[in-house]
């Protein structure tokens, strides 16, 4: 079986812990071996968080190589540029289309890079990229916090690991009073998939 | 039953299935998970402790009395165990006490990089260390048994990436019988150590060596793998993981058991391969003592001593050594030039306002100074602590002058103020840093009648680690209502005469309250109370900025909040990450009224 390093960043507060976590779970429950890591800084909220996930029959180091990634998963773009340089040959970057300025942006000691120079660098370093509008859709499901579900949909989407399983894992880890919703963010990830052309 | 566990939860499990009865910890990254996960087991007694010292002492007492205990904390953590850690080793326990300790090579979240490993040297102590989270599982077993039957508090060596990783592991799911009720057997030759027993007891520390010397060649976590001849590889903990990745031909010397060193293993070993090579994080624990025995191993000359390893660094001390040959594949290096995403203080902190207050009415930035500009000196000294409000260090709060350890910050104020420094010295400290060690500090002040202020960030939980409980919270480990201790309650008690409370989100009484324990030249205490932002569960009213209103001043810039965000000329609030109504911080210090709830009609965006 071929390996699948995945690598998601975005801001802290995100949900890419959790998500990070059942993609693992799918993964094991798929019977491959798996590992997955996460680094964070301190605190709560508002760094960049990444966390790697290891897919494969064995795994040894939990870190993806630079250069390795197959699949990026960014949830802001900024995150996305930064993290890019992972990708490897024929890779996928999926990016969440959301502007979250760092302090020093709004303070206005540095600059947002632009749609243009962040598309570039995915140009770069991704064999294929895909926008999604995951911000946007989360807060028009009623909850922002749902936007961790959708982006593991579109995930599934470049995965061979049958949509039963995402499902099952999902169930497991979260709450029944927001299931429901979740699952409807994990469909709307896998349309917005769609409508970029995969299928 | 194959569970994905992280390495905490791995150690928490195995070390329940190993029969564990009582496990103690403070919390602090990346340690914590350990006792956040055995405090779910109903037959184990699980505490957050005050800090680290006392979890170690409770940890000795519970197996004085015959039990297993566990005692978790981060690598710094040991250093405040360090005492009744050193006494445990010369006492030896009777139930068995495993002491886990993470490090955190990489520096993710300490004050230091510190090596945990030599401690099991000073103190004369085994030491294990596990790569993945099954090893974690397995080791804890192994662990309590290394401990009863030499009769000595063991050590296991976790990291952040061993601890923060999550990895396949089976468990066997069934625990081991806990035979023994508590008993304590009175033995003072054992445990009260005089100096007189204290030099009975040293032969037996001496003589107990000698007997884990000849054991650690008969460990079964130290494994050779047999691969080719031409370089053998020793590693242990995670970079065991990037050297397998690294160099798929070689040999492995794999270590489970770091201190005492395998000798008989190691020279079998290194007559086996034609070149030797330690890859390990950190100093060069292994590789010195290895040369110690005389075996001729490289190290270090190639491996860095700063930092986390990975496979690609392994890799290229394989090129530099000649050891791997270099592949022609793309040359792979970060963009240049985006702006950094540093962890900062969430939207709705409720340190954000007395970090304003104090950046503000010590002069320490004024409106450039916000974007770095300026080294003026400030009018206010203020010393730091551990904890989230480290980070108003940075711009635009930059109201934190040290930081050092748990609790220093207290003790740092009271010697630049005897030291003669002019003006008001303001130290700060959370509700559970203070907890662990800043009353110590408290009762000095009052002792030597100190003049400085102490302000105490309550938001009434560990925050940084991840929210966990403490005895300011009136809540245990596992969630259960108790005795809470309150902090002004117990600063006046130790004579503090000066303590004001107030409201982390009323801006007015903040300044007030500040002002007056300024002018006043007997010690202060303000205690500054506010629920921690990442707590709230409904977020009501958020916020938004009226730009007909709004002059561009940035005021509202200054507090740092990540939710009040300026992109392409326009300040604006992003409205998932604004407490709203919880907060009103940027409301209550807009100069022109531009900030208001959402629903009040006056934002436009």
């Amino acid at each position: 079986v071929k390996k699948q390093d995945l690598l998601m960043v975005g801001v802290g507060g995100q949900g890419i812990v959790l998500a990070s976590d059942i993609l693992s779970e799918v993964a094991m429950a798929a019977g491959y071996d798996v590992k997955k890591t996460d680094t964070l800084g301190m605190a709560q909220r508002g760094g960049s968080v990444v966390s790697h996930v290891r897919i494969a029959d064995k795994v040894w180091s939990p870190l993806i190589k630079e250069g390795e990634v197959d699949i990026l998963v960014a949830f802001e773009k900024l995150e996305a540029a930064r993290w890019s340089y992972y990708l490897g040959v024929g890779s996928a970057a999926i990016v969440n289309n959301q502007t979250t300025p760092p302090l020093s942006v709004s303070l206005g000691t540095s600059q947002y890079p632009g749609d243009k120079e962040i598309e570039d660098t995915l140009k770069r370093w991704a064999g294929r990229y895909y926008f999604v509008d995951g911000t946007r859709q989360a807060i028009e499901l009623g909850d922002i916090r749902t936007l961790n579900m959708l982006m593991l949909g579109s995930v599934s989407s470049l995965l061979p690991i049958d949509v039963k399983t995402w499902k099952g894992c999902i169930s497991q880890r979260l709450s029944p009073n927001i299931l429901k919703m979740n699952m409807v963010a994990f469909d709307k990830g896998r349309e917005e998939m769609s409508r970029a052309g995969v299928r | 039953m194959k569970k994905l566990l992280s390495g905490n939860e791995a150690f928490a499990f195995g070390a329940y299935h190993a029969g564990v009865m009582v496990a103690a910890a403070y919390p602090g990254t990346p340690s914590t998970e350990i006792l956040e996960s055995i405090a779910q087991f109903d037959e184990v007694y699980a505490e957050w402790s005050t800090n680290e010292k006392v979890a170690m002492e409770l940890g000795m007492g519970a197996a004085y009395a015959g039990v297993r205990a566990l005692v978790s904390m981060k690598q710094v953590g040991l250093n405040v165990a360090s005492d009744p850690f050193m006494a445990a080793s010369i006492t030896g326990i009777n139930g068995g006490l495993v002491v886990i300790v993470a490090d955190d090579p990489g520096v993710f979240s300490t004050q230091n990089e510190q090596d945990t490993r030599h401690y099991a040297k000073l103190a004369k102590v085994p030491m294990l260390e596990p790569s993945d989270s099954q090893e974690a599982y397995d080791l804890m077993a192994v662990a309590f048994d290394l401990s009863e039957k030499f009769d000595t508090p063991v050590l296991v060596r976790s990291s952040t990436r061993i601890s923060h990783s999550k990895s396949v592991v089976e468990t066997n799911c069934k625990r081991n019988a806990v035979a023994k009720p508590a008993a304590f057997k009175h033995d003072v030759e054992k445990y009260v150590m005089l100096p007189v027993h204290v030099r009975l007891r040293r032969p037996v520390v001496e003589g107990r060596l000698v007997k884990l010397n000849a054991y650690a060649d008969t460990f079964p976590g130290n494994q050779i793998i047999k691969g080719g001849k031409r370089l053998g590889v020793i590693s242990s903990g995670v970079a065991y993981q990037y050297a397998r990745e690294a160099f798929p031909k070689a040999s492995f010397l794999k270590l489970g058991m770091t201190y005492p060193l395998p000798q008989k293993l190691l020279r079998d070993f290194a007559s086996q391969v034609d070149r030797l090579i330690v890859i390990e994080e950190l100093d060069p624990f292994l590789e010195d003592n290895i040369k110690a025995m005389g075996i001729e191993v490289a190290g270090k000359e190639f491996i860095p001593r700063i930092g986390e390893l990975n496979t690609v660094i392994v890799e290229e001390a394989g090129y530099r050594t000649g050891l791997l040959a270099e592949p022609s594949r793309r040359k792979v290096s970060p963009p240049q030039g985006l702006p950094g995403r540093p962890p900062v203080l969430c939207g709705g902190c409720p340190h954000a306002g007395i970090f304003f207050v104090l950046n503000t009415i010590g002069q320490r930035s004024k409106l450039l100074d916000a974007r770095g500009k300026s080294e003026e000196q400030g009018k206010l000294i203020i010393t730091g602590d551990i904890g989230c409000y480290t980070l108003a260090t940075y711009p635009p709060l930059r109201a934190m002058d040290t930081t050092a350890c748990m609790g220093a910050g207290i003790g740092q104020a009271l010697g630049m103020e005897k030291a003669g420094v002019e003006g008001k010295i303001v130290a700060v400290i959370g509700d559970s840093t203070f907890l662990h060690s800043g009353i110590t500090g408290v009762v000095d002040a009052v002792y030597n009648k100190s003049g400085v202020t102490i302000i105490i960030l309550d938001n009434g939980t560990t925050a940084m680690t991840g929210h966990q409980d403490h005895p300011g919270t009136g809540v245990s480990a596992k969630g259960k209502k108790t005795q809470k201790v309150e902090l002004e309650k117990l600063v006046k008690g130790i004579g503090v005469e000066d303590v004001k409370v107030v409201d982390a989100f009323d801006m007015k009484a903040i300044r007030a309250a500040v002002r007056s324990s300024l002018e006043n030249p007997e010690l202060s205490v303000i205690i500054v109370r506010g629920t921690c932002s990442v707590r709230l569960r409904k977020r009501t009213g958020h916020r938004t900025v009226d730009i007909e209103k709004c002059d561009d001043c940035e005021t509202c810039l200054r507090i740092g909040c990540p939710a009040i965000q300026k992109l392409d000329e326009q300040v604006y609030i992003d409205a998932t990450l604004c407490a709203g109504d919880a907060c009103t911080i940027c409301e209550q210090l807009c100069p022109k009224k531009a900030i208001g709830p959402v629903t009040a009609g006056g934002g436009s965006k």
